[in-house]
């Protein structure tokens, strides 16, 4: 098991190195160059040659491939070439935003959609079963902005129940301390920003959410049936176990598998709908600060934060397939 | 005969399945019983309503489909057809306990020997301690004859082989002492050997615990093993019973005796099994006669317009066949047992 673990990770190795020069060749095929964006329009050509030279983009790509590479396997992100600042410290307030947000999205759907999957499965044809499935339809197919619009207009606009954009109130920001607010208002006793965190959670959560949700109780829905019809489930409900058991016990253990499957994928792409949300919402986020790197050509910020966001990608998989082991104890690694 | 209590007794059961091809009464108002310890055979060819029979007294029919749409299930005299889901639950498993087929696909595969064992007895004996419900368990297990048997409280079903898991299976069923085992086809999916070895087992459990036990199977030679009585279904009805000994040595319906041809007899050392021409009728077909006139060869005018009843025709012998009216002894008219 811990083999196997270490060797996904050393698979991972050239995956991740080959995304990076993707990315590195990507963005420098992008017109414009950094140093005319940093001095404006009106810049002369010399002082964009010194400027290019600072930043050390006067030097042939594989020799600025090689240090950025060099900087990284050392964990060194680069500096932002807007900010001066290094990646590493301004990468961290964005991604915990993001995962807050992404977090509190697939945790909705993850209760709503296999709860609803598995009730529609246990009465399936009720009228239950049959408004889920259009619900499910309708969601999955929805796009995610017009969902976040949508949801702005009628609860932000409309009634003033909640917050239209942002992560927290603005006349009373939260004391960053882990940058994941959620923990950081609990941890100082702030139960009332705690309180107007959550709110501001909730539309975009809602927004991310939809598409997983609908997946994942359709595919929780289609697993549980087939599942359902089982011998075991019989020999279950011959022992006079109750059905409520007989469905989350016994059945629903067995449809796990393509369950998590489905989960996994989805977190990823709810990364990347994380940043149709983040702009929609102004939430302060990782797409939205590699979406404004790219607008200033920072290489290094581009560069790193697509690092950062496919690295999370690739242990999302990981757990995944280590989470069917615990499941399934037939589901060997080696 | 000794009169022992009927603890089960089945009274014109009809089970009907709903299907877009139309009604199928796949259990058409059958009658039997069964006495306490004793060992019942149900036997007929596939497709006759053997499962079906024994998942309504279960309670356990596909539904929809599938629904009990007449009769009773005596069980003590309590009708299970009128209980509510409750009630019956605290019936399955406690009272009347059942074993499938399929000894591979039968446990659920994501948990333990141990895991499956212990509800069983959490569901019906709550007041056990978690300990005592582990002992009981091992117990059971060693009882069914299952070697180290608290090392297999934590192996998983894939872990043992078909033969191990039929065993688990009825240690299982008998774990909260159940008066009552139906055990549908339990040898079918097993090899010969290992069959042999599970009814004995049977046999001897019926012995040491007092359980009765419905066998059902679609081979005599199974019946011939254990059973002391044995019932013969066709198409939904029951066509012939008597006890087992009775029933070899003088079959008397026409499809009783093509079984009997058809069971392999070693010393006999047969090029081919015998096995009766034709086909159980589809399900749905709508027969007017005699279920089994299609494939008799004793068949004449009035088994095709007409259904013959079963006839007593001994004190422990009925037959559904107009060849034995002559020699009814004596009947109640509508089809079910009359007291020996
Ligand atoms: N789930 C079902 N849906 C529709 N018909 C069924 C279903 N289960 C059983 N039947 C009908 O009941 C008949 C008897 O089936 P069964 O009791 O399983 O036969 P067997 O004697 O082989 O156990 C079948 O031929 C079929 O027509
Ligand atoms: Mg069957």
């Amino acid at each position: 098991m811990l083999s196997y673990v270490g060797r996904r990770l050393v698979h991972l190795i050239p995956v991740l190195l080959g995304m990076v020069f993707i990315v590195f060749m990507m963005i420098r095929a992008i017109p414009g160059n950094p140093a005319q964006v940093i001095l404006g329009q009106q810049a002369t050509a010399e002082a964009v040659a010194a400027m290019n030279v600072k930043l050390g983009l006067d030097q042939p790509w594989y020799i600025q491939f090689f240090k950025y590479l060099g900087g990284v396997l050392q964990g060194n992100l680069g500096e932002s070439m807007r900010t001066r600042l290094p990646v590493a410290d301004e990468i961290w307030p964005h991604l915990a935003a993001t995962m807050e947000l992404a977090f509190f999205a697939i945790l909705i759907a993850i209760v709503i959609g296999i709860n609803a999957g598995i009730v529609s499965a246990w009465f399936q044809n009720s009228w239950f079963d049959y408004i889920a499935m259009v619900l499910a339809l309708v969601g999955v197919s929805m796009p995610i902005f017009w969902l976040g619009l949508l949801g702005q207009w009628t609860f932000a606009i409309e009634f003033s129940w909640l917050p239209t954009t942002g992560r927290e109130p603005v006349r009373d920001p939260v004391n960053a301390i882990t940058h994941l607010y959620i923990i950081d208002t609990l941890i100082q006793g702030r139960f009332d920003q705690f309180f107007e965190v959550v709110r501001h959670l909730i539309l975009p959560g809602a927004a991310l959410a939809t598409i997983p949700m609908a997946i994942i109780a359709r595919m929780t829905r289609s697993s549980m049936l087939e599942v359902l019809r089982s011998d075991y489930i019989r020999t279950a409900r011959a022992k006079g176990q109750k059905m409520f058991w007989v469905v989350y016990k016994h059945a629903f253990k067995n449809a796990a598998i393509p369950i998590l499957t489905i989960i996994g994928l989805q977190m990823g792409m709810l990364l990347g709908g994380a940043i149709l949300t983040e702009t929609i919402f102004a939430w302060p986020g990782i797409g939205r600060y590699i979406y404004e790197a790219i607008s200033f050509r920072d290489y290094p910020v581009i560069q790193s934060g697509i690092l950062v966001v496919a690295f999370i990608f690739v242990m999302i998989n990981l757990i995944v397939d280590l989470l069917y082991g615990l499941i399934d104890s037939r589901i060997k690694y080696d | 005969m000794n009169e022992s209590k009927r603890i089960l007794e089945v009274k014109e059961l009809q089970t009907t399945f709903f299907t877009d091809s139309g009604q199928i009464p796949a259990v058409d108002r059958i009658s039997f019983y069964l006495s306490d310890s004793e060992i019942v055979g149900i036997v007929g060819e596939s497709g006759c309503g053997k499962s079906v029979t024994s998942l309504s007294v279960m309670g356990l029919v596909p539904s929809p489909p599938g629904k009990i749409t007449g009769g009773e299930i005596l069980y003590n005299g309590r009708d299970l057809t009128r209980l509510t889901d409750k009630e019956m639950r605290r019936i399955r498993g406690n009272d009347i306990a059942m074993i499938f087929q399929e000894p591979m696909t039968s446990l659920n595969p994501l948990f333990t020997i141990g895991n499956q064992m212990i509800e069983a007895i959490a569901i019906h004996q709550s007041e056990m301690s978690k300990k005592q419900s582990e002992e009981k368990a091992v117990q059971m297990l060693k009882l069914v004859g299952l070697p180290r048997a608290s090392a297999l409280m934590k192996d998983y079903p894939h872990q043992l082989s078909g033969g191990m898991r039929q065993r688990v299976m009825i240690a299982m069923a008998l774990v909260c002492d159940p008066k009552v085992l139906i055990a549908d086809e339990p040898t079918t999916a097993l090899d010969v050997t290992i069959q042999a070895q599970i009814l004995q087992l049977m046999k001897k459990l019926n012995t040491d615990l007092g359980t009765a036990i419905l066998l059902i199977t679609h081979d005599l030679g199974v019946v011939a093993e254990i059973c002391e009585r044995v019932i013969v279904m066709y198409a939904g009805q029951i066509i012939e019973e008597a006890p087992t000994s009775v029933l070899f040595k003088d079959p008397q319906h026409p499809y009783t005796q093509g079984l009997i041809q058809s069971v392999p007899d070693m010393r006999l050392k047969k090029e081919r099994l015998y096995s009766i021409p034709g086909n159980v009728p589809k399900p749905g077909t709508i027969l007017t006669g005699c279920r089994f006139a299609p494939r008799c060869k004793f068949a004449f005018d009035r088994c095709i317009s007409e259904n013959p009843e079963l006839y007593v025709t001994a004190d422990v012998h009925q037959t559904r066949c107009f060849l034995y009216e002559e020699r009814k002894v004596k009947m109640d008219g509508n089809n079910t047992f009359v007291d020996s």
